[in-house]
């Protein structure tokens, strides 16, 4: 190799691992992650919105990626940049952290005794004596010392947290650990949506890319409620409390045990075989054509259901026959039913509150009616999943959250004391925080002046 | 409610705070200096009990959430996320001065919250109901808030250090309060040192928090994007340190840059941007 080949290499080489390359990389990425959240992103592009810009920046757009720009060509080229970057940087610094830690410096150099901070103290006893009790006072107060003979003096080196220097190298490697997640995800599962109707059984789900993927087990929805706040002067509010599927899993048809009317609510998701179901909308399936009551007997106490359908009469046990005429459903109210009796005099008109269950009692009738519910079919929307990267990317997380405590709040502290017949020295140095390392250290400093060495 | 009149009445202790912090920068008086970190305590303490007590009346109303889930309850805390960083740093460091530039975000945030935002305790929609909501908002409102901080240091940064090349001794009168600029650089260090791991982990929360709802850690929605924007800003902070040519002035900048997207991640993103953050609107 020529030493011009050799230069333009080692050039290509500083040039990933710089610093500088790396702060440029942070705010570029910084600056243009901008555009994704001022530009719709695909698929959630309102059809209107095509109509506000003119076709030479929807064009310019398309062709910069800017509808999907977090997946864009070189938004990716960006990412996969800070990758080597980061890569690049801990390969040419990592080795050398590694040999400062692993073979730390066990004696001091005259550069090193000139710029730590140290202290003076004179020696009572001869110098093995003391090197001795200087060993056994560092081992007590700091950490075990090594001790290294140099000429006639004796070099003793404790150290703390020497780890704590490769923190910082926790910390991108778990970025690293988190791409690799993203992409296992993205490479081997993926994301989808059904919609099961009460009573009903799926196979399959839709992917978002439209395929459709079979799941390899059946999911039925036994039954799906949704209940409502309620509004500050009673009744039901139009804001859901809770939305709640009851589901059953099968296998060839056959049921799996703890899989049997499981329920399913928002933020409690629920996972079979890898593959997750999360609670996420609901609608109405069909439209009622039974409506159902509990008709009770004021004096006997007795009471039926019953059901009624809309241009049908049904008998009631006193002999009068009921009707529904009308049934609203207001935010505040909930269902709402208009009911007429008809018996030998004239006809009674009354509205029956599903939400009110006691209310008709205040009628007077011989009969009280509550409305129990309707034959209307409702579905629940679930969001599928299957993310088989997701553990990677929590390890990751988690990597990252220690790497960056230990990087932070952690100090590779060391001491030396190196004895010289007569007299020592103490010297001392931290990787971080050097004012409460400067405290630790006198403090330690003042404690051996006070003993007898 | 009891819980919003001690919210006034704090909101009424960080102004007397503010300006004694002001009254101290003109005069240099000591005792008007200690009078606005006492100022500041005794609002805190009252924020404090509030805020419990906000969350025991959500209870007695039957709702029964931690008073963190509206934007009202959110500036509330975010106020005493910054009183709560600004006394960790002034009982330690000791320099007070720091009040003038750190409490006026807290009033800022206090007023604003008592006189515009709707104060109602509100029902949780379903997504909102879940523990991750505390560990997320708690974590990432101390991280906003060390932000805050830092970015009232980076402003002192930039003064002294502009009064310092100009060698003015007319200005020196107020200035000489401040601390060093070696000490400012390293107090705006130390703040984003603190909250950079908060953000980190509120993004994470954030994240696990989406994966339990939608089934989805990342979904690029313009929250999420703002929370990196910040963590990328950030970044570049930590390593500029470690930059020839990018300390001093430039990370000073980039500490206010920081706090602006900030800023604009908590309360833009809601206002002027749509998402799955909206309930954090108004």
């Amino acid at each position: 190799m020529s030493t011009n080949e050799r230069s333009l290499v080692q050039q290509i080489w500083d040039f990933f691992c710089s610093l500088k390359l790396t702060i440029s990389l942070l705010i570029t990425l910084a600056i243009t992650s901008i555009i994704g959240t001022i530009i719709p992103q695909f698929p959630n592009i309102d059809e209107r919105y095509w109509a506000t810009i003119s076709a030479t920046k929807r064009a310019l757009y398309e062709k910069l990626g800017f509808f999907d720009m977090y997946h864009s060509w070189w938004f990716l080229a960006l990412l996969a940049l800070f990758t080597i970057n980061l890569i690049a940087c801990s390969i040419k610094r990592l080795p050398h952290v590694f040999k400062f830690v692993s073979e730390p410096a066990t004696t001091l150099s005259e550069m090193q005794q000139k710029i730590f901070p140290s202290r003076d103290f004179k020696l009572a006893s001869s110098l093995e004596e003391s090197k001795d009790r200087l060993a056994a006072f560092l081992g007590a107060e700091f950490a075990k010392p090594v001790i290294t003979k140099v000429d006639h003096q004796y070099h003793l080196f404790a150290q703390k947290n020497p780890w704590c220097r490769l923190g910082v190298y926790v910390v991108h490697f778990s970025i690293v650990v988190i791409f690799v997640g993203a992409i296992i995800g993205n490479l081997f599962g993926y994301k989808g949506f059904v919609a099961i109707v009460e009573g009903e059984t799926i196979n399959a789900i839709q992917a978002r890319s439209g395929k459709t993927i079979p799941l390899g087990f059946e999911v039925r929805c036994d039954q799906f409620t949704v209940t409502f706040y309620d509004a500050p002067g009673g009744g039901p509010s139009g804001m859901p409390k809770e939305f709640k599927s009851i589901l059953t899993l099968t296998e060839n048809g056959k049921e799996i045990p703890d899989y049997k009317h499981v329920r399913l609510v928002v933020n409690e998701p629920l996972t079979y075989k890898g593959i997750t179901f999360y609670q996420s909308s609901y609608g109405p399936a069909s439209d009622p054509t039974a409506f159902f009551f509990s008709v009770t007997n004021r004096s006997s106490g007795a009471s039926e259901q019953i059901a009624l359908r809309p241009g049908a009469q049904t008998k009631l046990s006193d002999g009068r026959s009921a009707s529904i005429v009308d049934l609203t459903d207001n935010p505040g109210e909930g269902l709402v039913a208009t009911l007429r009796v008809t018996g030998s005099g004239e006809p009674q008109f009354f509205r029956v509150y599903k939400e009110q269950p006691s209310l008709d009692d205040l009628r007077g009738d011989r009969l009280i009616f509550t409305f129990t519910g309707t034959d209307a079919k409702m579905y629940t929307g679930l969001q599928v999943n299957k993310d088989p990267g997701v553990w990677v990317v929590w390890t990751g997380c988690i990597m990252m959250c220690l790497g960056l405590c230990i990087a932070f709040f952690m100090s590779h502290k060391r001491v030396w004391i190196v004895l010289s017949p007569g007299h020592a020295r103490i010297f001392g140095n931290a990787s971080k925080n050097q004012p409460a390392f400067q405290d630790e250290f006198e403090a330690l400093a003042e404690k051996l002046h006070n003993q007898n060495i | 409610m009891l819980s919003a009149k001690l919210f006034n009445i704090t909101t009424i202790f960080y102004m007397a705070s503010t300006l004694a912090f002001f009254i101290y920068l003109a005069g240099r008086n000591q005792k008007v200096g200690l009078s606005g970190s006492v100022l500041a305590w005794i609002g805190f303490a009252i924020h404090t009990v509030a805020t419990g007590l906000r969350w025991k009346e959500s209870y007695d109303i039957g709702l029964g959430h931690a008073p963190l889930s509206n934007l009202y309850e959110s500036v509330v805390f975010f106020a005493w996320s910054i009183v709560l960083i600004f006394g960790i740093i002034d009982a330690k460091y000791k320099y007070r001065v720091i009040g003038v530039f750190v409490m006026p975000f807290a009033l800022l945030g206090m007023t604003w919250a008592q006189l515009y935002l709707p104060a109602d305790i509100n029902p949780l929609m379903p997504a909102l109901q879940s523990n991750w909501l505390t560990y997320h908002v708690i974590t990432c409102f101390l991280g906003y808030a060390a932000f805050a901080v830092a970015c009232g240091v980076s402003i002192m940064y930039l003064i002294k250090v502009q009064s310092e090349e100009k060698a003015t001794d007319a200005a020196g009168g107020i200035l000489s309060l401040f601390p060093p600029t070696k000490v400012l650089d390293d107090l705006n260090y130390k703040a984003i040192m603190v909250g950079f791991p908060l953000l980190t982990l509120g993004i994470i929360t954030g994240a696990a928090w989406a994966n339990y709802a939608w089934g989805t850690y990342w979904s690029w929605d313009p929250k999420e994007t703002w929370s990196l924007i910040v963590w990328f800003v950030y970044a570049a902070f930590l390593h500029a340190r470690f930059t020839k040519g990018w300390v001093g002035r430039r990370a000073a900048w980039l500490s206010i840059i920081g706090f602006a997207a900030t800023i604009f991640c908590y309360l833009g993103v809601n206002l002027l941007l749509s998402g799955l953050h909206s309930y954090g609107g108004l």
